[in-house]
């Protein structure tokens, strides 16, 4: 059950998680992230048939095809389309230089480590000693929100997020049961579709994608 | 079986209105199956205000004294909503704004952000709840920016990606309960489930509950409105279209609130009363003081509006924090009075806005001489927020105080007072501009239709009476607060 190869496999598949994060927080060219994007939904998805090839789970393999469909290729597609009509692709002037924000990521990490203790305590499995790993894509998700300036930048922000959670999802449980887990796939996809339509609105109503337009609401 | 009924309505009148082009006919066919849902909830409420919960679809929805009340809270506003909108559009439509295809999505998109609600109090288990949760916010998304433009294109856009971010940390939660629930011996279909959940809640991990308690209310207090998660409520309340606010102002944050008390239940079972209550009032005083702070200069009347909902929040935070059945009780009569009382303003206010044209408080004027009922409702709606007898909220208020000097949370109580005292102020004086005042000699009184002011006039009533008499709400409010109080 617990062969080594397994564990390599899954420890190889959510490194690859975590270092997709790094690389968006790192790359400018929204066309270049929303690829690595992609790649981190696949990588999503390995970890997943992973867990079920070991644990001989044929509901969450099945959960990982979906999963690798959704996030590997569906969403990316739906936001390679808003990247493709924007003429600027690529964050001109984020708040947070590309050194500081590496460090930043190198920070949130330990902060994950820090904080998931309480977990890693209950779930002594190879798998569970690997949910930091989660913690930190979420809270760089988080960062790479909050200073990034173009729409397509949120989205993928939002996406980070979700993707690390997904990995916590994975990592500490197995995999929620499957009502919820098509539940919560759906409306990742429904929230995706819906911000592309604002995006698009945006485009037609400011003529650019950037969120310094959004300056109309405040006291 | 009678669960679920209450969703089949919403859900006809929503695929309805998708099939039909959009005339006044299908507006009031809304409006009446938001009806039946309601008397479908009251029917629900007297059969498990008694005995057990019932449950139906194999287990998914189960419905007990609380989920019953919500129903009806959910009901009782969403029938104002769904009639003011029928006016909503009519307005938009002549005026150019809005296409008949437009209306049709917007009649389609309310069904099921009625329905999605109702989902969430339904649901049996805690990540169904969590996923009719988010629902919510995708069906909302698009009603927030109906009037389209700079400004709503902007709150929904703000909304949309909070309240997700928000969320996800709720869900996050969720997962966290679930891997202690699992730890604790709980089957794994079993684990997600309320009752269960709270049977087994000894059992479950303290360190992992305290990381899943936070989370979920940082995630679901985002959806709630509570500081300093709030910053997308004043936005999205004041771009939507009344109705739409009265809503979510009026139920959507109260569902979200419904989702914490489920959860305080289990992580009081967990970790002992003193963690949650340690989230909430930090979390209920800094809306408080928040909601205190901005009212005092606000110049929109739809945005005072909304920091107000934001302080009622806080209120309720606050009293769900004692968490006594006292305070429980009066929780619950608070959502539903604020609900009513909120959702009379902002349907009012749409009003204001159509037939002023701004929603700017310094352009509005002497609303009680110019425009007499409605200036009246507008009115004795603040005068029922504000905490006044004979409206529910004044007895609301007074119990969760009660409730909060009786488990030694007294200068909790004291705080409030003193921020509520503020708001007060703050809100007669943007109110005094608004409604009082003469008329100006050569314009004549406008008459407001009977058939906006009846529902509002009968929101109000229904709010007064609450206040006034216990029956027949006391049984159930006790029933409820039995489900989650300490």
């Amino acid at each position: 059950m617990n062969s080594p190869a397994f564990g390599g496999a899954l420890e190889l598949a959510a490194g690859a998680v975590l270092v997709c994060a790094v690389v968006i927080l790192w790359r400018r060219s929204l066309g270049a992230v929303v690829k690595v994007l992609a790649a981190q939904g696949l990588a999503l998805g390995a970890v997943a048939l992973v867990l079920g090839t070991q644990g001989h789970d044929g509901v969450l393999i099945a959960v990982a095809c979906l999963v690798a469909a959704a996030k590997g290729v569906v969403i990316p597609t739906l936001l390679a389309r808003v990247v493709g009509r924007d003429p600027t692709s690529h964050e001109a002037a984020p708040l947070v230089n590309m050194p500081a924000a590496l460090v930043a990521a190198a920070a949130l990490t330990f902060l994950a480590y820090a904080a998931t203790g309480p977990v890693t305590a209950l779930v002594p499995t190879a798998a569970g000693q690997l949910i930091p790993i989660g913690f930190a894509t979420l809270l760089i998700g988080f960062f790479a929100m909050v200073v990034r300036r173009k729409a397509v930048s949120q989205i993928v922000g939002l996406l980070l997020v979700d993707n690390g959670i997904a990995l916590v999802a994975f990592l500490a449980t197995a995999g929620v049961p499957l009502l919820v887990e098509l539940g919560a796939s759906l409306d990742v996809l429904l929230v995706v579709a819906v911000l592309r339509v604002l995006a698009a609105q945006m485009q037609t109503t400011f003529g650019a994608l950037d969120l310094d337009q959004l300056r109309e609401l405040h006291d | 079986m009678l669960a679920i009924f209450v969703l089949v309505p919403p859900v006809l009148a929503g695929a309805l209105s998708a099939v039909l082009p959009w005339r006044r006919g299908v507006g009031w066919l809304g409006t009446a199956a938001i009806g039946v849902t309601l008397a479908v909830g009251v029917a629900l409420a007297t059969q498990v205000v008694q005995g057990q919960p019932v449950t139906a679809l194999g287990g998914v929805l189960r419905v007990d004294a609380l989920s019953a009340f919500m129903v009806i809270v959910i009901g009782v506003i969403a029938v104002l909503a769904a009639w003011q909108s029928v006016r909503y559009l009519d307005a938009e439509i002549s005026a150019g704004r809005c296409t008949r295809r437009h209306a049709s999505l917007y009649s389609v998109l309310i069904q099921a952000f009625v329905a999605t609600m109702l989902l969430a109090v339904l649901a049996a288990n805690v990540g169904v709840m969590w996923v009719a949760v988010e629902a919510t916010t995708i069906t909302t998304a698009f009603l927030v920016g109906h009037r389209q433009g700079r400004g709503s294109l902007e709150a929904s856009w703000k909304y949309l990606v909070i309240c997700s971010v928000g969320i996800a940390m709720a869900f996050l939660g969720t997962v966290l309960v679930y891997l202690a629930a699992l730890h604790a011996g709980t089957p794994g279909q079993a684990s997600l489930d309320w009752t269960s959940l709270v049977a087994s809640s000894h059992g479950l991990d303290p360190g992992v509950m305290r990381l899943a308690m936070a989370l979920l209310v940082l995630g679901y207090g985002t959806k709630v409105g509570l500081a300093p998660m709030h910053s997308w409520l004043p936005d999205a309340h004041s771009q939507a279209p009344a109705p739409v606010s009265a809503l979510m102002s009026g139920v959507l944050l109260t569902v979200a609130f419904y989702a914490l008390l489920r959860f305080k239940a289990i992580a009081d079972g967990a970790l002992g009363p003193g963690f949650s209550r340690a989230l909430l009032v930090t979390v209920g005083l800094l809306s408080l003081a928040v909601a205190a702070s901005l009212l005092i200069t606000q110049r929109d009347y739809k945005r005072m509006l909304g920091y107000h909902s934001v302080e009622h929040m806080g209120l309720i935070a606050l009293g769900a924090a004692a968490g006594s059945p006292l305070a429980i009780a009066a929780v619950l009569l608070h959502i539903l009075g604020h609900g009513l009382a909120k959702g009379v303003l902002f349907l009012a206010s749409g009003e204001i806005l159509l037939t002023e044209g701004t929603s700017d408080i310094a352009r509005v004027k002497a609303l009680v001489a110019r425009r007499p009922a409605l200036g009246a409702i507008f009115g004795l709606g603040l005068i029922a927020l504000l905490g006044f007898p004979p409206f529910s909220l004044f007895v609301s208020e007074l119990n969760m105080l009660r409730a909060q000097v009786q488990v030694g949370l007294g200068w909790v109580a004291a705080i409030s007072l003193v921020c509520m005292a503020v708001i007060f102020a703050a809100v007669m004086s943007h109110a005094r501009h608004l409604l009082l005042g003469p008329r100006d000699g050569d314009e004549p009184v406008h008459k407001t239709p009977a058939i906006v002011t009846v529902p509002l006039i009968g929101g109000l009533a229904v709010c007064a009476a609450i206040g006034v008499f216990a029956w027949p709400l006391d049984s159930l409010l006790q029933a409820a607060a039995r489900v989650v109080a300490l």
